[in-house]
């Protein structure tokens, strides 16, 4: 059904080349929002929506873009898409969009927009564009979805703000681990969920002393 | 006609142009058609508040916009205050007036002496919501602020009809740690407010939040339960009340009131 | 006035650091935290954009977006709400300032250059930078407020970063099983460097 590269497009970043685990991209306005799993999953969500959308959008305006000028179009078409994006959310989820505060417009400047729109979108048609902007919005997704999981249930014994394991201050029995609804724990939880990919995926360990940056590749063009 | 080539500055200033006109069109319509449904989310999720705060609505209990409209119009009168002399005015609209805003800017403001609340200029004008039963005032909500643990924190706080008892408080905007000083948002920790006095016989401001557990509100009236491992908090509640029931606060207004009300005039 | 100034500053340098509070600035962060000296360069140049960008964007919020903001023109304009702009314009000032300090310090200061210039670019879409922005709006700062915010969360992220790169410094010579060297070991250490920035919590001056 898809072809091949498309495919790999949409396969890839959910384990093998994770944007977080791998191209150390994104973590930057993300993290702040996986106390709770309800934030986390809008926050996906409107992290998905802008990505496709500009990846697509980038992809179509390719070879109409003077390379001068590239990054401030991209930035400037990325900016347009989450505002209308925190529009929506102002008008249609308020009490999410409350607790997203100013970690929607920060998606501006979340590296996987920049990261995919100039290593992938501006070489590769629409099509091909769209499954990688899903398939990183995938990876993406799977390690907030899961960060923000452990962190509700164990930190408020709560799952989307319904209580699931009942707590000693309103009668239960579970006492809440403290840390993990500050930030630390989060630092933790990733680092904790790297090691295991990388146990799986021993190919993804970094050899010492071999210089590997990649997030600065996606800026050191700007 | 013909494009210029793709690195001269003419097509370079061209897309740019472009650019911004296509991008504006999408970011204008969207922020000029949500504009109303958006002022409307954020009024009534206020309004939730006050009713939350002043027990017309319970914790989790979810209602429509219009319900919560026609609840807040039934029972609920918004009224602006000049904070300073205490009386009702009218100077502003009581159902328009963004209080923060008005706190923020010079012209709508005064200054106040250092309190250990933390708040440095206070509005000219507030609005308080008087709550409704059978044609008397049953319940008085006021809005209050002030510094916790990491930054301010917003809620409100319901006194009963003789200005004393206080029968609810909510914070429904601040910044404390999740689990500790975030503990002031649990509806347990807000119920044990519920009968105790905010005022001592001499009318000064004694209600506290102590270290640890006090008794029932009958045997210990001006104590309330710490929150455990938040001690900052605690006392930055304790400063928020002892600020906005004093003299630059809501003091004068209540005077006012429970003098109107001894009177026999509301 | 000034005791407000300084705990303002305090708190933004220690309590409310960007890096370790907010998560922001995490992937310039965590890349180019290996050696203490570029370490340097790129907290100096962010401490240095921050300590621009807030304030102008200050001066740009209360001038043109906010509701009213436009009074100044002509009172017809009072009514103008213009504050859906704020992400484009926080942006876009941030990316053209970047680009006008990366040529000024070309041309007049070739020696800062050569040491900050490589790390100039990478600003622009550092969240950080964003980030001092939104939370200046968000707070509702003042002119001078968003001065010493801008200074103190730059300097805070300065401190967070050259904390982190000393500790990786170290970290060479240690023996961490395969899979958590690297990346994930990065992420632990940045995770204790939180909490110890959470005993400031609280401290008032």
């Amino acid at each position: 059904m898809l072809d091949k590269k498309s495919k790999a497009a949409l396969v890839d970043p959910l384990f093998d080349d994770n944007p977080i685990g791998k191209q150390v991209l994104g973590i930057c306005s993300a993290l702040a929002v996986t106390t709770m799993l309800s934030t986390s999953v809008v926050m996906c969500l409107a992290v998905a929506g802008v990505l496709v959308a500009s990846n697509v959008i980038i992809s179509a305006i390719r070879n109409l873009i003077p390379s001068s000028i590239r990054i401030i179009v991209q930035l400037t078409i990325i900016s347009s898409l989450v505002i209308v994006c925190d529009q929506v959310l102002k008008a249609y989820a308020y009490e999410v969009s409350k607790q997203l505060s100013v970690f929607v417009g920060l998606i501006i400047t979340n590296c996987i927009l920049m990261g995919r729109a100039e290593a992938f979108a501006m070489q590769n048609g629409p099509v091909p564009s769209f499954f990688d902007a899903l398939g990183n919005a995938g990876g993406y997704s799977v390690v907030l979805v899961a960060v923000a999981f452990v962190r509700e249930l164990f930190g408020s014994g709560s799952l989307m703000g319904v209580k699931v394991l009942p707590l000693v201050t309103e009668g239960g029995w579970y006492t809440p681990n403290g840390l993990l609804v500050l930030s630390p724990a989060a630092f933790f939880l990733i680092g904790g969920l790297i090691w295991a990919l990388r146990v799986f995926k021993p190919k993804q360990v970094e050899k010492e002393l071999v210089v590997h940056i990649p997030a600065e590749s996606h800026g050191g063009a700007a | 006609m013909r494009v210029p080539p793709r690195d001269s500055t003419a097509y370079i200033v061209g897309f740019a142009a472009v650019v911004c006109l296509v991008c504006a069109i999408p970011i204008a319509s969207a922020a000029v058609l949500l504009r109303p449904k958006q002022q409307q989310n954020q009024r009534i999720d206020r309004l939730s508040k006050v009713l939350g705060v002043a027990e017309l609505m319970r914790a989790g209990e979810r209602l429509s916009a219009t319900d919560v409209e026609s609840r807040f119009e039934r029972s609920v009168v918004a009224r602006a205050v000049e904070l300073k002399t205490g009386a009702f005015t009218d100077a502003v609209d009581a159902r328009t007036f963004d209080q923060r805003k008005a706190a923020g800017d010079l012209s709508t403001s005064h200054p106040v002496p250092p309190n250990e609340a933390r708040v440095f200029r206070v509005p000219n004008h507030a609005v308080v919501y008087e709550v409704m039963k059978d044609g008397k005032v049953d319940a008085l909500v006021l809005p209050i602020q002030g510094y916790g643990l990491w930054s301010t924190m917003y809620g409100f706080l319901a006194l009963e009809a003789d200005a004393t008892t206080i029968s609810g408080i909510t914070f429904y905007e601040h910044g404390e740690t999740p689990g500790l000083g975030g503990e002031i948002e649990n509806p347990a920790w807000q119920a044990k407010w519920k009968g105790r006095k905010a005022f001592g016989d001499g009318g000064e401001v004694k209600v506290k939040v102590i270290k640890g557990a006090a008794g029932p509100p009958d045997d210990d009236p001006f104590r309330v339960d710490g929150l455990s491992g938040a001690t900052i908090t605690s006392r930055g509640v304790s400063h928020t009340l002892d600020f906005w029931l004093g003299p630059d606060g809501f003091g004068p207004f209540l005077d006012q009131y429970r003098a109107a009300r001894r009177e026999g005039g509301r | 006035m000034t005791s407000h100034a300084l705990s303002l500053l305090v708190k933004s340098i220690f309590v409310e650091n960007m890096a370790l509070a907010f998560f922001l600035g995490m992937c310039s962060f965590l890349a180019v935290s290996k050696r203490i000296s570029t370490a340097i360069g790129l907290g100096v140049a962010v401490t240095f954009v921050m300590a621009l960008t807030v304030p102008v964007n200050n001066l740009l919020l209360r001038g043109l977006l906010r509701e009213g903001a436009l009074a100044w023109i002509h009172p017809s304009l009072e009514t103008v709400d213009l504050s859906f702009l704020v992400f484009l314009s926080f942006i876009g000032t941030i990316a053209a300032l970047v680009q006008i300090v990366e040529m000024a310090i070309e041309r007049f200061a070739p020696a800062l250059y050569g040491a900050l210039g490589v790390f100039l670019p990478l600003i622009a879409v550092n969240c950080a930078i964003l980030g001092g922005s939104l939370f200046m709006d968000q707070r509702d700062y003042d002119f001078g407020e968003s001065v010493i915010f801008g200074v103190g969360s730059g300097l805070g992220w300065l401190l967070a970063i050259v904390a982190l790169a000393a500790v990786r410094e170290k970290l060479r010579y240690s023996n961490p099983p395969e899979a958590l060297r690297g990346l994930g070991l990065t992420f632990m250490v940045t995770g204790l460097l939180a909490i110890c920035f959470m005993a400031f919590a609280g401290v008032s001056l």
